[in-house]
């Protein structure tokens, strides 16, 4: 295994597309170090990125929305001022990965590039409308998060490609996101569901919506249907059931031991409506 | 495979190694610099045995390679007390024998150092999640959260 410490992702995109073999970024490790130590994955070349310049910022633009450098932690997140403020759903799932042990090192884009369907800051990021700057050989270009996995452990990254920034778009009036996901214990699982919902309100209404599940599916999913079923509401019961019934409908889930199919497609319904009371109670202000 | 030479500082000391790519920060810890309090219990993530700060943040050195440790400040328990002089937390534990087999215990006196550092009024919630990654299969932990309760009390006293 070669080590390389590029100073710019320039440098990281030459070196990842003259690599042979399996090439792995480092960003936390933490999901690299597991795989390495197990013998899953030994890469060829490893490409540690955080010794680029400002990859750890968290900087909040002009406009509202916010850069986050691609070695930004966990805890980093959790400890800025305002980002969580901004964006408390995307905070909490994040934080809710691994111990504070983990929490030290882990970041969204190796959270994102790792691909797991069940990754829990995915359906956060996918809700808020997230994008990364993606910087390939032929420079750099803005992708949607929810078009970079394409299936368990793969994304649409071509080689020479490296997430290179972490957008997260202005938090505006009146709005408000949240994340849940269901466990089997309290703290250290894997999501058996995850739910991210962002919505804006006008008055009591819901103007617009982003819904998104993780572990049901092959990849995370962006639910359409599930955002439609509450725009134009005030979230009543109607609402609620409606919301409910796509989220469910969405679900392509596996069966294991830790939830069957009719578990998290139950489950994923339940979960979406709580998770969309809590992004609502947000919005009005009425909850932290 | 040719080796990377990393400079580091480890409990205050500039140190150096030799190491391969592949090697983790445990391993380089244990193996190189004969500083075996860190435990290696699982090697992925999961138990907290081989917690040491990193620029003051509580990482697994499990979870880290030797080569990227270049340049930092690490602290691992043996940096703890001072000389022969214990250090409040690892007089706690004895008083309240907060150990039984001791595996757990390096890596949980670095994490308890840790949060204390970070948060000298922790409720006793706060420390339970704080130490969520540590994992003890001795004691059921009460002893362990009762000895990092009264050394944060104590300190806040002393302060
Ligand atoms: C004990 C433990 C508990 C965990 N609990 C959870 C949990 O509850 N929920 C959860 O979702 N995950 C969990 N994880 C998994 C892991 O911590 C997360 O997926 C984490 O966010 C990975 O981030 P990282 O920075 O450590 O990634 P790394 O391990 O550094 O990288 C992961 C992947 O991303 C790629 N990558 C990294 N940076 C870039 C980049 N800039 N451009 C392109 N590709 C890149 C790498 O090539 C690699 O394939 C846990 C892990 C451990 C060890
Ligand atoms: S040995 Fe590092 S967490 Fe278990
Ligand atoms: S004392 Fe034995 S594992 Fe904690």
């Amino acid at each position: 295994m070669d080590y390389h410490s590029p100073a710019s992702f320039a440098e990281a995109s030459a070196l990842a597309q003259n690599a042979t073999g399996i090439t792995r970024f480092l960003a936390g490790g933490t999901d690299v170090l597991v795989q390495l130590r197990s013998e899953l994955v030994t890469p060829d070349t490893l490409i540690d990125i955080k010794k680029i310049n400002g990859v750890h910022d968290i900087t909040r633009n002009s406009d509202g929305s916010w850069t986050l450098g691609v070695a930004a932690t966990g805890a980093e997140m959790s400890e800025h001022p305002e980002l969580g403020h901004d964006w408390p759903g995307v905070v909490e799932a994040m934080d809710l990965i691994g111990s504070t042990q983990v929490q030290g090192r882990a970041t969204l884009t190796g959270n994102l590039c790792n691909g797991s369907p069940a990754a829990d800051s995915v359906p956060a990021m996918v809700a808020a409308g997230v994008t990364v700057t993606v910087t390939g050989p032929e420079g750099a270009r803005d992708v949607a998060v929810e078009n970079i996995p394409t299936g368990p452990g793969k994304t649409s990254l071509a080689k020479g490609e490296v997430i290179s920034s972490v957008n997260i778009p202005a938090r505006g009036e009146n709005g408000g996101d949240a994340y849940l996901r269901f466990i089997p214990r309290t703290e250290m699982d894997i999501a058996v569901v995850g739910v991210g919902v962002n919505l804006r309100l006008d008055g009591d209404i819901i103007t617009e919506a982003r819904v998104s599940l993780g572990a049901v599916a092959p990849t995370v999913l962006l639910v359409e249907e599930a955002a439609r079923a509450i725009i134009g509401t005030t979230l009543d019961d109607a609402a609620l059931d409606a919301l409910t019934a796509a989220a469910s409908a969405a679900c392509n889930p596996i069966d294991d031991k830790r939830g069957t199919i009719a578990f998290r497609t139950e489950v994923a319904g339940v979960l979406a409506k709580r998770t969309a009371k809590i992004a609502y109670a947000r919005a009005k202000g009425e909850q932290a | 495979m040719s080796k990377l030479h990393v400079t580091t500082t480890v409990n205050g000391d500039e140190v150096e190694y030799l190491c391969d790519p592949r090697e983790t920060l445990l391993d380089c810890l244990r193996d190189k610099l004969n500083l075996t309090g860190a435990k290696e219990g699982c090697g992925t993530g999961d138990c907290g045995a081989c917690s040491v700060t990193v620029d003051g943040r509580l990482v697994c050195s499990c979870l880290m390679l030797g080569v990227e440790a270049e340049g930092k400040q690490i602290e691992t328990v043996e940096g703890i007390a001072d000389g022969y002089v214990l250090h409040p937390l690892q007089k706690k534990f004895i008083e309240y024998a907060a150990l039984q087999c001791g595996v757990c215990t390096p890596g949980i006196l670095v994490a308890a150092k840790s949060l204390l550092e970070k948060n000298p009024d922790p409720t006793e919630e706060e420390a339970r999640y704080w130490l969520a990654g540590n994992l003890c299969r001795c004691t059921g932990y009460d002893k362990i959260i009762r000895a990092v309760m009264d050394t944060a009390a104590e300190l806040r006293e002393a302060s």
